[in-house]
């Protein structure tokens, strides 16, 4: 691990002011310690963001809950309105992950937490997010975890995390402050970016922006489902994941919010998925026209050719799941 | 170099390290305590785990120096060889181990996995995420997921975690 200046920050303003300068944020440290070993990512400087008052679950205005951004993934999970009102996200940061990480990972380092893409752990290889303009090795390499949809011919890596999927078949948003300390609030569908041709960018978190926290608009109600593939059953990522909150009313799926991990640059979320079921009675064709939708631009890279088949498969076993409970009623 | 108070296993301690010192390289280097165990030193194999207030961590991927003012256990903590902690002892009972290697890790883990599943907490494997769930076999190992046995030892982890848990009710 490259040297490094360590400070802890008392207030945002003090975090903020540290960002502009340059210096890199560290929360739980799981993944930015894990790159730091690995001189992947070589900060000059730390600031701790422990200190600030960022730790809580509240109510707001409207009903919905707000997360703070150094609300650990054990306690987001474990926390009693979590479980009652948006089981979705319990289950999604339960699929991450061990037990361990998870006492330690927080909600704002889960969110901007980076690729697993192999080429882009190793220095002795090309990566344009790594080293922009080095080229990207995992296009014609080996590339099991990339991306089926979104990517560019600058970069096919994944977003690998769980916690965002649920998130966005929630609608969340994700609270930014600024370093001026303007405040804003971003979609968390629009938090992540696809990589174009600026790779290094993974989401749209400018120079001392500090997330705050992440809001949940009230209870969606319906039925909460995650479906996690993965190489083994527990501790490992996605290969392709299915978050789905799914409402039925006489039969027919009422309102449905879908979103999906493992197969691009960022949770992805795609309105005329949901479109196409909205209204209509649950069957296997219809499941199979919704995963025609989200496929039609899929592109396997060679090594994850497997995920658009896996990808369509999971999204229909998700669907027969969440839409079960009021078909027959 | 950054100072940095501790409680390690209900003793002060302090050391002045370089603060790319991970909690890990503090207790094994730092203060003798070599009960912790580095295997990948990346989050990925749980024989570093330690109870940091309370609550089990990789002590491979956090800084020492994030770690001021907070109280620290580690295998040491938990007993000694005169006066073993039940899932310690229950280890020993049932031949939790062969290189031994990962043991301190999973001893640790237990012991905080145990009062998670006493707080209510749910799991991947629980049905329903609002109800606490009873411990079974599919629970631990669900739970003890962050603790990887390269000897394969599982099957009497198991047995002594459930058998610790049990006689604790
Ligand atoms: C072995 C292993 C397995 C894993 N498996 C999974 C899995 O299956 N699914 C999954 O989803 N995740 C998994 N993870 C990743 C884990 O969830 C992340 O490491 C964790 O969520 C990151 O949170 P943190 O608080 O530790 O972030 P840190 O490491 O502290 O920070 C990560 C990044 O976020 C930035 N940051 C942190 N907080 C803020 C803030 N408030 N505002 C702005 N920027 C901020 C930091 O500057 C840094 O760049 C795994 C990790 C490991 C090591
Ligand atoms: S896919 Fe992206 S992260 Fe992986 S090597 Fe290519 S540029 Fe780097
Ligand atoms: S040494 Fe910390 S998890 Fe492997
Ligand atoms: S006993 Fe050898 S690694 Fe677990």
């Amino acid at each position: 691990m490259r040297p490094f200046n360590y400070s802890r920050a008392e207030t945002e303003k003090e975090a903020a002011d540290a960002g502009s300068d340059g210096a890199t944020f560290i929360a739980g440290g799981t993944n930015l310690l894990d790159l730091m070993k690995l001189e992947v990512m070589t900060p000059d400087a730390l600031v701790d963001i422990n200190p600030l008052d960022l730790k809580s679950i509240s109510t707001t205005d409207d009903g919905g809950l707000r997360i703070g951004a150094l609300v650990t993934n054990s306690d987001c999970a474990a926390d009693q309105r979590v479980r009652h009102d948006y089981p979705v996200l319990s289950k999604a940061i339960l699929a991450g992950a061990s037990g361990q990480l998870r006492n330690k990972a927080t909600t704002g380092g889960n969110l901007c937490q980076r690729t697993r893409c192999y080429y882009f752990y190793d220095t002795a290889m090309p990566c344009n997010k790594r080293e922009p303009g080095s080229g990207c090795g995992a296009i014609g390499g080996v590339n099991r975890l990339h991306a089926i949809l979104g990517a560019s011919d600058a970069c096919i890596a994944t977003y690998p995390g769980d916690m965002a999927v649920a998130l966005s078949a929630l609608d969340a948003s994700v609270e930014i402050r600024s370093a001026n300390g303007n405040m804003r609030s971003v979609p968390v569908t629009d938090f992540h970016r696809l990589p174009g041709d600026t790779p290094e960018k993974d989401n749209v978190l400018e120079t001392g922006d500090l997330i705050t926290a992440v809001t949940l608009p009230p209870p969606p109600g319906g039925t909460h489902v995650y479906r996690k593939v993965r190489d083994r059953s527990s501790y490992a990522f996605a290969l392709v994941s299915v978050a789905a909150v799914a409402k039925m009313e006489n039969g027919k799926i009422s309102g449905i919010r879908l979103a999906f991990g493992g197969i691009a640059h960022k949770p992805w979320h795609d309105p005329a998925v949901e479109d196409v079921l909205t209204g209509e009675s649950p069957s296997e064709a219809l499941f199979d026209k919704a995963g025609e939708i989200l496929l039609k631009d899929a592109i396997g890279q060679g090594s994850n050719d497997f995920k658009i088949p896996l990808a369509r498969r999971t999204l229909s076993a998700v669907l027969r799941q969440a839409t079960a409970s009021g078909a027959s009623a | 170099m950054q100072k940095t108070e501790l409680t390690i296993n209900r003793k002060k301690r302090s050391i002045e390290a370089d603060p790319r010192t991970t909690l890990l390289d503090a207790l094994r280097h730092h203060l003798d305590l070599t009960g912790t165990k580095k295997g990948c030193d990346h989050g990925q194999c749980g024989a570093c785990t330690v109870l940091g207030n309370g609550r089990r961590i990789n002590s491979c991927l956090t800084l020492a120096c994030m770690h001021d003012g907070d109280e620290i256990t580690t295998i040491e903590g938990l007993g000694t060889p005169d006066d073993l902690s039940p899932l310690q002892a229950a280890f020993v009972r049932h031949d939790g181990y062969q290189c031994g290697y990962c043991t301190p890790g999973q001893i640790c883990s237990a012991t905080a996995m145990l009062q998670e599943v006493a707080e209510g907490w749910p799991s991947n494997v629980t049905e329903d995420v609002e109800v606490a769930p009873p411990l079974s076999r599919e629970e631990i190992a669900e739970r003890m997921s962050g603790n990887i046995c390269r000897c394969s030892a599982y099957p009497n982890i198991v047995k002594a975690i459930l058998e610790a848990a049990e006689a604790d009710q």
